[in-house]
Order: structure tokens, then sequence, then C-alpha cells
């Protein structure tokens, strides 16, 4: 075994550890390797009614590398990054590549397809909160949120988080490339209870990459108990077929769905409801998706992906029309395309935000739903049927008439981005997927 | 005695595997027990972990892919109130798990209270299962012949099989707690998996099925009673079935649920409401319910982390408490609740075995193990039978609760409308969504047909996910609402 350079803090780097990585895997025969390997470290506080409730130090460290034996391959991953496990690792890799198939799709991006550059993306803001700080933060959130409303009774408490990290990507065709960044967040999430003694829970949150663009943590508190005490007096609606409108935080999984049926294996597998439609009218014609992965401080930016293939800006659906999958290297082949740079998902992607804000949908709406949670799992990705449960508002005359629970709402996917009659301009920005609130021309609403 | 014996061989082992190569013995681990409870604490813990996973897939009639694991690493907890100290290290050596022990006690301000002494003694657990290793309980060459014998048996039920996929799991979970108290406890866990999932096709119409099975136990398991190839067949079973299925109806109806992995419902109706956590601080819709009645007279349920072999069970907990059966609800009445230590010492109860973490990297919370109602008298057919119009489920996917409100859902994957009491035409998918504090209260038939998962179960809370299980016989719900399109 070769020596490895130790930083001060005992650790070798994340470098040095990829290149011993690949070495071994080479010395045990491998004709080609890659290796993902990220380190970080964190803290998060959790204040509840105003006393601490519990401060976590977070340490996360992790390698996974694959291995090829020509078209055959195998993978493992430790946290333990001493030689003795990463050899344990690597052997372990070799080991299972024995004895699987051969699969020609097998293999390394091609070099073509590659990063040649790595931009800054502005992710790296370190930022140096103490436990008191974070304490005092989380006091103030919390604390906010009781004052805002008198029916505000309990709480789960509010958190402040912090996180700042490097992860890797590393062949053993020469690709290093290393990417820094930080995430931050507070929190809050509390209790109202009407006269009956009734309750309700609801939160509001805040993540970002930068500590300084952090909203002040009285506002998160607020929302939080504006949303929790909206919700009091909730009441089942009976079955009916109404337009439906997804406050924008709930739209996303709406996209998340999109994503996943258009991901390779849930196509070459033909588990997909959305196979064969690159192509096709999916939305209606207003209707325009994109990534945008280079977007300076975004929660979803990188500047390569999963396998070190470039990322770039670039149409999902245009007009309506989609205008391709989301597919790493692996499934390209398979199906006979090109990489897009999605191996590990999307980056930043972003609906075209439409005219109208939530008030404006909802008068464009008129008599109908407002979902602004849901709950459960009740999507068939191979059939695109929709069922989940619901909780929201009733809207009569463009306006919440009641709150709204135990109800479920259903269609099927291919019905529903048919219908997509709106897009808010009220775009949520605190995740990798974007979008404002949507407006669904009709769906089945389960109650009473 | 037998378990004594087990015990002590598995402390044995664990001190050799976790502590020993650091050169940790008692005294050490004094030293950091001492270091940490000189701060003014309720409790304290060190929890060491080593785990070892593999997964092996396939797919269009190959294992192309597969993966190894390791993990390792010690966490450090402290307790003063209700405030909790949390750091970990992913090396096991006294440097690191002195610094965590230092950032884990300033949760406590005032130092130097008192030093203790604490004695190291053996705690009590239970033998549920043999400390096998399944990764080497079977060569490799072995599972994949396994998995490519379960896609050929799935392949041969039906021509529209069009896809199989297949995948073995294993794991050798090795734990070792010690707690302020002196006691410590060892835990060498196996679990295994195998998960078949189809598509079949028919008219350019594609629908999907799915079955696994598994349990704290080696692969041998999967190779008996043709268990593998029981699920291979049960996955195009479903598969079939959901091809011919019509649009659920929509709207509130009798339910009927089948015996066995329905039980999910108690899982999120009732089990996530009763955590000791959710109860002490208020939120939980049951939240100060104890000893009220809120469910039917005919259900009693209980949550039993000390089934010999099963997927939720544990010889002890996360905190070296040895798991027991915990009745939670009896003939109706609400009877307890699922605690872990600190819960349980804050609200004034005995700690019920049900403390339990993801790993070292996570904290442990109270959490369900086997969650299950007992059986009833009436045969199932009976129940069939006395419903006019209706729905029966029989296969679920996931579900979800918000503990505060009690709604909850849990999505059926095979489902059938019951007709003038006989069980008519397959239905589509559809979520059902009811009240946790409510839904009980409407049963009126519990079938005698008590059946327990078959070992599929992850249950998610806080981001911490652990294996668990689930069972019920067959149930009468008069009222529940199915989410379907059809009005």
């Amino acid at each position: 075994m070769g020596a490895i350079s130790v930083d001060t803090k005992g650790t070798p780097s994340l470098e040095d550890l990829a290149a011993q990585a690949l070495d071994l895997a080479q010395r045990h025969g491998a004709t080609a390797a890659e290796v993902n390997s990220g380190l970080g470290k964190g803290l998060s506080v959790t204040v509840r009614r105003g006393e601490v409730e519990t401060v976590e130090h977070h340490r996360d460290k992790s390698l996974s590398i694959t291995v090829y034996f020509g078209v055959r391959s195998g993978s493992a991953s430790t946290s333990d990054f001493r030689p003795e496990a990463l050899l344990e690792a690597v052997r372990g890799a070799c080991a299972i590549a024995r004895y699987t198939a051969e699969d020609p799709f097998n293999g390394l991006a091609d070099p073509a397809d590659l990063a040649k550059s790595i931009p800054d993306l502005d992710l790296h803001h370190p930022w140096d909160l103490t436990v008191d700080d974070a304490i005092g933060l989380a006091q103030r959130c919390e604390s906010a949120a009781f004052t805002t409303d008198p029916r505000i009774h309990n709480s789960e408490g509010a958190t402040v988080t912090t996180h700042e990290g490097v992860d890797l990507y590393a062949t053993s065709a020469g690709f290093m490339g290393t990417v820094r960044s930080s995430r931050h967040g507070l929190s809050c999430a509390v209790l109202g209870e009407d006269d009956q003694g009734r309750m309700q829970r609801d939160y509001d949150y805040a993540s970002t990459r930068d500590a300084r663009d952090l909203p002040d943590p009285e506002s998160v508190g607020r929302e939080a108990a504006r949303r929790a005490v909206r919700r009091l007096g909730s009441r089942q609606i009976k079955t009916c077929q109404v337009p439906v409108l997804y406050e924008a935080p709930v739209a996303r999984s709406l996209l998340s769905h999109l994503v996943s049926a258009i991901t390779g294996p849930s196509l070459y597998r033909r588990s997909s409801f959305l196979v064969d439609s690159v192509g096709t009218q999916l939305f209606p014609e207003t209707v325009h998706l994109y990534e945008d992965p280079h977007r300076l401080k975004g929660i979803g930016s990188a500047p390569f992906d999963n396998e070190g293939v470039a990322t770039r800006h670039s149409d999902l659906v245009a007009d309506g029309v989609l205008r391709r999958y989301c597919l790493d290297s692996y499934s390209a082949r398979k199906l006979k395309l090109v990489t897009t740079g999605n191996s590990g998902g999307v980056h930043n992607l972003m609906i075209k935000p439409g005219s109208e804000d939530l008030a404006g949908l909802l008068r464009k709406m008129g008599r109908g739903l407002l979902v602004t949670e849901l709950i459960g799992f009740g999507i068939n990705s191979v059939t695109g049927d929709y069922s989940r449960g619901a909780a929201g508002f009733w809207v009569e005359g463009g306006e919440l008439a009641y709150p709204v629970e135990e109800i479920t709402i259903a269609s099927n996917l291919r019905d529903m981005y048919r219908g997509l009659v709106a897009v808010g301009r009220d775009v949520d920005r605190r995740h990798n997927i974007c979008t404002g609130s949507w407006l669904i021309d009709r769906m089945t609403v389960a109650g009473s | 005695m037998a378990t004594d014996i087990s015990h002590a061989q598995n402390l044995e082992k664990a001190q050799e595997f976790l502590l020993t190569p650091a050169g940790i013995g008692a005294a050490e681990l004094e030293q950091v027990m001492g270091r940490i409870l000189s701060s003014k604490l309720d409790y304290a813990d060190l929890y060491f972990q080593y785990s070892r996973q593999e997964s092996w897939s396939l797919e269009e009639g190959q294992v192309k892919s597969g993966s190894r694991h390791i993990e390792q690493g010690v966490g450090v907890r402290a307790i003063a109130g209700e405030k909790t100290g949390f750091a970990y290290s992913d090396e096991i050596v006294m440097p690191a798990l002195l610094d965590a022990a230092q950032a884990a006690r300033a949760i406590a301000r005032s130092g130097q209270d008192k030093q203790q002494a604490i004695t190291i003694h053996s705690g009590h657990s239970l033998a549920l299962y043999a400390p096998c290793d399944p990764l080497s309980s079977l060569e490799d060459t072995a599972k994949v012949a396994l998995l490519e014998k379960v896609e050929q048996e799935a392949r041969r039920q039906d021509p529209r099989v069009k896809q199989v996929m297949a995948s073995l799991g294993g794991s050798q979970e090795t734990v070792l707690v010690m707690r302020s108290d002196g006691v410590m406890a060892a835990d060498i866990r196996p679990l295994v998996r195998l998960n078949v999932s189809v598509i079949v096709e028919q008219d350019g119409r594609r629908e999907h099925g799915s079955s696994g099975g598994g349990g704290r136990t080696d692969y041998g398991y999967f190779l008996t009673e043709e268990r593998a190839l029981g699920y291979a067949r049960e996955a195009v079973r479903q598969a079939l079935v959901n091809l011919e299925a019509a649009p659920a109806p929509a709207g509130t109806m009798q339910v009927v649920l089948g015996p066995g992995w329905p039980g999910i419902l108690l899982h999120e109706a009732i089990g996530h409401g009763l955590e000791g956590d959710f109860n002490r601080k208020g939120t939980s819709a049951f939240a100060g319910r104890l000893g009220e009645k809120i469910a039917s007279s005919a259900c009693t349920v209980v949550d039993d982390g000390a089934l010999p072999g099963r997927r939720g069970s544990l010889n002890v907990d996360d905190e070296g408490t040895p798991t027991q059966k915990t009745v939670l609800i009896e003939r109706g009445i609400l009877k307890g609740y699922l605690q872990d230590r600190m819960n349980a010492r804050l609200m004034g109860m005995a700690p019920t075995g049900n403390g339990r973490r993801e790993s070292y990297a996570h904290l442990p919370m109270p959490r369900m193990t086997n969650t299950y109602m007992l059986a009833g008298e009436t045969p199932p057919e009976e129940i069939i039978a006395s419903v006019k119009k209706g729905l029966y489920a029989v296969n679920f996917g996931g579900g979800q609760v918000d503990i505060t409100s009690g709604k909850f859902v849990f999505s059926a994957s095979e489902a059938y409308l019951i007709e003038n009491g006989r069980i008519g035409r397959p239905v589509r998918g559809a979520t059902l969504i009811g009240s946790g504090p409510e839904v009980l209260t409407r049963v009126t038939m519990v079938g005698n047909d008590l059946a327990l998962d078959s070992g599929v179960g992850t249950c998610g809370k806080d981001g911490q996910s652990v294996p668990v299980g689930v069972g019920q016989p067959t149930l009468r719900i008069d009222g529940l609402t199915v989410g379907g399109t059809e009005e």
C-alpha cells in the first residue's frame, strides 16, 4: 500500500483518497473505475417552547467506487477512509464484478461529454455559526410564531441548520472534479388549537446556499403560524369533480413525477406512462420547462453531473411538447440516444412563470379546491394513475371559503398535465425544482 | 438463561470487533462516560455500530449490478431534562470518542456537578435470531442463480410478462450500547430481503405487480418452501389482476381490508400517534387519551419487537432495552404508548424497548417494531358476505399520517368491488384516507385469520428509516374514504 498524504485534521484529502481507490482498482485488474466521494460537516440546533431541545453536530463522509472489468461492473461504498477499509471496498466491488453479467452498455461516460472546465457557481458560503447564535435565531423564529396568533398553543420547534462540504468525482480515465458547497436552513413547525380542542400543524422553512440570503427568522415563524391557524376548523367536503389549484410548494411534486417518468431506467424498462413520448404534446402550448444548472447560488446548481458530464441550460418542454428525456450515459446507450447530463437527476428545473399570483389564480378558478398539503404515495408510475390524500381550502367566488381535510384528489398524470390551465408567478425557489402554483382544470375529489 | 448466554456471546463478539481494535476496554469506556457525566446530566449513552450490506439486482434476465456498503462509527448522546446534545464520529478511536463526548455534553451548561463513578455491567437481551452473517451464507454465484431462477419463474407464468426486476439484499449489523447507568448491551442483527417486480403488457396497456419478503435470518430462508419462487408468482398474479382493473370508486363506503400487509392501516392510523415523543409534547391527536375508548371492542392492537426472526424484531433496542409485547389498544381502550428511555423518563413511564435509530449518526426515537391486531372470531368469507356494496382491498403500497390532525392515508395496489356479498371486478389502485382516532371505532367485524406481512416494511420518521413489520386479520370498516376517480 502506498503512503497517502494526510491533512492537519488527520483525514487524507478526497483527491488523494480517490486516486488511491482508482489505483487499487486497476491493480486488482479493473479496466476502468470511477469514484464518487464526499466530506461534510454541519450543525443542527432545535429550540422548542423557548428551550434548547437538540444540538446535533454532523460529520459525513463517504466514498463509493464502481469498477469495470470490460463490460462487467461492481460497486461498493464505505464511510471508513482508513487504508484497510478502502482496500476492502475495492475488493468488494471487484468480487461483485466477477459474478455480474456482461452488459455492453456499461462503462464511463464518453470523454467528449465531460466537463472541460468547472465554472464557479458561487455555491460555497460556510457559515461560522456558533451553537449560541443558532439557539438565538431559533428562539426568535419560534417566538414570532407564538406571538402571531393566540391560537398557536404548541410547537414542534424551530430549527437552524448549517452544512458545508466537498464532493468529488474522479475516473481512471483522468477526470477529477470537485465542488465545494454549503447549505443553510431555518424552519419552524407549530400547532394551532381551536375552541373545541382540535389541533392543526403546519410549518414554513427557508433554504439557501448563503446564510446572508436567509430571511429574518421572525418571518419564517410568522408564516408557520399563519399556515397552521388558517387550517383550524377543517372539514370534509362531498365527493365532486372540480378544478384544483396546487399551491407552489405542492405543485413541485407534479414536476417530480414528470422527471421520474422520463428518467432512463423507467424508459428502458418500459415502466413509465411516458415511454415514447418525446415529440408529443404533453402540456398546453404555453408551457415551457427547462434546466438552468449554472444559476449562481442555485440549490440545484452543478457544473457536472454524477459521471462528470457537463451540465447545460436546456429545454425539457417547449411549446408544451416534450423535447427530451433525462438520461445518464448508461441509459442513453441502451436507448440509442445521448446523455443529457442527468446522472443523479435534474439541476434547477424551472417552469416559466405565468402572469398571475396566487390570488389571481384563485379568481381565475372561481369555485374549486386549493391544495396546500399532500400525503401518501398513490402514484402508479406505469399507468400515470394518481390518487393522493390532500388538505387545503374550498374556494368560492375566487376566495378561500373554509379549510378542508380528509379528502383525496385523483386523476391521471397525463390528463393533469394536459389540463394545466395556468402556472403562477409565485415561484417557490427553495428547491432544485422551482415552480409557481398550478391550476388544473378538473380532478375527482373524494370526501364524504 | 439461554438468552443470557447468547447475549454474553454477542457482547464478547461486539467488543472484540468494535472496541478491541481501537484499544478501547472497560477503563476507556469508563473514562469517556466519566468525562460526559462531569456535566450535570440525566442520561448519556455511547452507541457503537459496524454494518455490512450488499445488494444484487437483476433486470432483463441478467444480474448486471451489485454493490457492497460498509459503515461504522460511534454516536455520543447526552441528555439534561428535555435537552439532548449529540455528536458522532465515523472513526472508532479514543481521541474521536473524547471529542464527541465533549461536544455532546456541552448541552448541560452547569458543569462539575458530580463526578460519577460507574460500574459497567451486562444488560439483558432476548435471543430471537442467530447472530449469522447473511452475506456469507450463500456463494455469490448462488445469489446470482437465485435471482435468475426467480426471473424465469415469473416469465414462465404468463407470456404477457414483459419485464422482471428482482433484487436480493442482505446486511449484518453489530451494535454495542453503553449507558450512563452502567448497562452494556450488544446485538448482532442479520437481515435479508428479496423483491420481485414485474411489468405485464396486453393490447398496449401496461401494469405493474410486486412482491417480496425477508426477515432476520440468512439467504437460506428464500430457498426453503419455494419462498423466492412464490414471490415471483405473486408479483405476476397481481400485475395480471391490475391489467383487468376498472377505475376505482370515489367517496366514503364500507371497506374490507385483507389480512397481513394491509395492517399498514394500524401502523399509520394508530402506531405513529402512540409514539411517546409526540404524546409527551402534546402534538399527537392521541395525546392525553390513555384509558379512553378509541376503537371498537373488537380491536386489540399490540406492538411486539420480541417475535422470533421477524423483520421488525430486535433482541435489544438501540438503547439496550430488551424488546417486548406492548399492548396499545385492549378491547378498544387505549392502554399504552411506545417509549424510548428519554420519553419514558419524562412521562414517568417505563421504557418499552422501542428506542430505535437508523445508525450511529442519528438520534434514537420511539419507533414501532411489529405492529398488529389480534385475531377475532369471524371467518373472512362471512365478513365479505356481509357487505352489500363496498371495496375489498388486499394489497397496499405505502402510507403516511399527519400526527397532529390524525389524518392518515394508505394506497391500495390491489382492490376489488364487493357487490351483494361477493368479490366483484378488480379496480385500479386508490388512496384510502381516514382519521386515526376514529377509524378503529368503525371496525365492525374482525376476522379469525390474523397474518403478519412477509417482511417488506420500512418506516420513515424525521428522515430516519428502520425495518418494521405489520399484521392484522381481515377487517370490516364501516366508512372509509376511497380516493378513486368514479363518482
